[in-house]
């Protein structure tokens, strides 16, 4: 029989029971549509993770103080890093393409008879933006020249505008940070909340030299960590490892000994929360998949009494010379039309939840940008699901109908 | 060569503590245009002897030479071949598809057979359907047909692949005698305007009458093989009798 007769011949069985095709139909929608909403929600997650660690600026990797053993003692916030280390790494490291050294004070600004206390109060090199990948709003940044006099002089985020200055222009006026006057001499494009929902623009940046000298008072240049930003993605490997030996080469480290700074580099960050949000994704998927199996088990149930019930037709099929294979065509064709349709409608349904989902997320969570993913892939792995499900779950009952002796099918009442 | 030859055909059923031999030992042939009745007495084994000629069952022992081709040692898609190809079935209870027009139901079995364009089937299911006088009745039912209506239609389904034989399974039993009269008529017609061969298994007196030979059948072995009817009908009375 070709294709086409059975495909018409298994539609038509389908049509003649449609209350119970739409029933198991139901069953593989139920399934898919679980798996395709909770994939896509998760891909959300992951995308949300790594938007994030996007916007702490491209390739960003860190170099933080680690552990020094000093007199016998071990300490963990040894200052280790100095600003000599940052202008090395930017001077040799080829695949580094900006460094920022980072100090962090804290503190209340003051403005005419406004108060306001930032969340983070940075030191930072000239090159921090092109670091951060983050534009500025209005204004200018910090120079070399600032750099070396220590100026008085910061850049706020746009959080302060409201905070501080409400209608007037920021620009050039002088705030007050621990009784130093400092002029604002730029303001940071708007970044939003990171995903832990904390406000980035609730920040300062000045000169680190401005900080250590006239805020902190430290005598010598100790850094608090060095922020890079590799000329790549895939460069970021390079650019560690680069670092790396010029540190060790720089602090006289000994191979056995263990090295006083640490690098991160964001791609093992990124990939750690791949991995938390992808084993959540997964697990929630096999608890989906077990509604497809479900499914599955529901056309194969449907699959076997329809067998039962067309015996007949399946004896006088046999008599007129169809042959074992023709009827397990048949019969294995309808359980693919099943699922399809039911893998069809079950992606419809669970893109549409995973919109509302998004929609839901990002309503009252205010702040959030969970982004919307509907993965081609992932719909053409559901579809793809949905036949095998078909012709695992169908290819029983037909194999039974196509097994079927002749004579005891056509006597069959 | 003859079309059919039977030779020490045995067929047995293993019930696992009995086995029952419903064909004992069958040898006969069957000539292409002959016309012949299959009679004997519930129990006989004449439905397994049909079915054997149908190539629907294997029988357990001897030899089946249907035009020259050993049927006894073929498998199951090579015997849905045979069935498709060389045989028409018309059977008691019609055995039609339900809720599949009477031109559907002809064009089933060219669905199974060698490849043919729809419009071709189509085609040739129309001609059968008029050739069998059902010409009006193309897209009825089978629940809108009366049951000489759907038998003709279970004729015209087994002449469409143009079979060299024509098997009937009671195709009378189920209907009156009127209508019974009228599709023997088309047997009969079929077997001598298209050099049909014509098989019927029957315990109707009246049909086995109109076939050219008749052959008894009694525990599962042919007690007579005739072309004298009143010979034949002897033997069955001798038989009822006992």
């Amino acid at each position: 029989m070709s294709f086409f007769d059975t495909l018409r011949t298994a539609l038509r069985a389908l049509r003649k029971n449609k209350m119970r095709a739409i029933l198991t139909i139901i069953g593989v929608v139920i399934g898919i549509a679980a798996v395709t909403t909770i994939v896509s929600i998760g891909q959300g997650a992951n995308r949300l993770v790594q938007g994030e660690l996007q916007g702490l600026g491209t390739n960003v990797i860190f170099v933080t103080p680690g552990q020094k053993r000093e007199r016998g003692v071990l300490r963990n916030d040894a200052p280790t890093l100095t600003e000599a280390d940052a202008d090395a790494i930017a001077l040799e490291c080829s695949a580094v393409r900006a460094v920022s050294p980072m100090i962090w004070t804290g503190g209340q600004v003051i403005f005419g008879n406004e108060n306001w206390s930032p969340k983070e109060m940075v030191g930072v090199g000239p090159d921090f933006l092109q670091v951060r990948a983050w534009p500025l709003a209005a204004g200018s940044f910090f120079s070399e020249a600032d750099m070396e006099s220590s100026a008085k002089v910061c850049v706020i985020g746009q959080t302060l505008i409201g905070k501080l200055f409400r209608t007037t222009n920021p620009i050039g006026q002088t705030i007050r940070i621990n009784n130093v006057p400092i002029r604002v001499i730029g303001i940071l494009a708007k970044k939003g909340a990171n995903m832990v929902g904390d406000d980035q623009d609730n920040l300062i940046l000045m000169p680190q030299t401005t900080v250590r000298k006239r805020l902190v008072g430290d005598p010598l240049d100790n850094i608090h960590a060095i922020m890079v930003s590799a000329r790549s993605m895939d460069q970021m490997h390079r650019a560690s490892d680069q670092m790396r030996n010029l540190l060790l080469e720089r602090h006289e480290i000994a191979p056995q000994e263990e090295p006083d700074f640490e690098v991160t580099d964001m791609e093992e960050v990124s990939s750690m929360l791949g991995i938390v949000t992808g084993t959540l994704t997964m697990m929630l998927s096999v608890i989906a998949g077990i509604s497809l199996v479900v499914g599955g088990v529901g056309i194969m149930n449907i699959m076997l009494v329809s067998v039962t019930e067309r015996t007949r037709e399946i004896g006088i099929r046999m008599a007129l010379g169809a042959r074992g294979r023709d009827i397990l065509w048949q019969f294995l064709i309808e359980s693919i039309i099943l699922s399809s349709i039911g893998g069809l409608i079950g992606l419809a349904l669970g893109t549409a939840l995973s919109m509302g989902a998004t929609v839901v997320i990002n309503t009252y969570k205010p702040g959030t940008e969970w982004p919307m993913v509907v993965s081609i892939p992932a719909a053409l792995v559901a579809m793809g699901f949905a036949a095998i499900v078909g012709v695992f779950f169908g290819f029983y009952p037909a194999r039974r109908a196509s097994r079927l002796d002749p004579i005891d099918a056509l006597r069959y009442e | 060569m003859a079309l059919i030859e039977l030779n020490d055909i045995g067929r047995t059923y293993d019930l696992g503590e009995v086995q029952v031999h419903a064909l004992r030992s069958v040898t006969m042939q069957i000539e292409d245009g002959e016309s012949i009745a299959l009679v004997g007495p519930s129990g006989s084994g004449k439905s397994t002897l049909m079915n054997t000629l149908g190539c629907l069952d294997r029988p357990t022992r001897g030899s089946y030479r249907l035009a020259g081709e050993e049927i006894v040692t073929m498998t199951r898609d090579q015997r849905a071949r045979i069935r498709n190809r060389q045989l028409g079935f018309v059977f008691q209870n019609f055995n039609l598809l339900n809720r599949t027009s009477a031109l559907e139901n002809v064009e089933l079995p060219l669905m199974y057979g060698t490849k043919v364009s729809p419009r071709q089937r189509r085609d040739r299911a129309r001609e059968v359907l008029d050739l069998v006088g059902l010409g009006d009745r193309y897209h009825h039912h089978p629940s809108q047909l009366s049951g000489g209506q759907q038998q003709r239609v279970a004729i015209a389904r087994a002449l469409v692949n143009r079979p060299s034989i024509l098997m009937g399974d009671e195709p009378t039993g189920n209907l009156d005698t009127k209508t019974s009269r009228e599709v023997i008529e088309l047997f009969n017609r079929l077997n001598e305007t298209e050099q049909i061969t014509v098989i019927l298994v029957t315990h109707d007196l009246n049909v086995a009458r109109t076939a050219r030979r008749t052959v008894a059948v009694r525990d599962g072995e042919i007690v007579v093989d005739t072309t004298d009817f009143a010979q034949a009908k002897a033997a069955l009375e001798s038989d009822e009798s006992l």
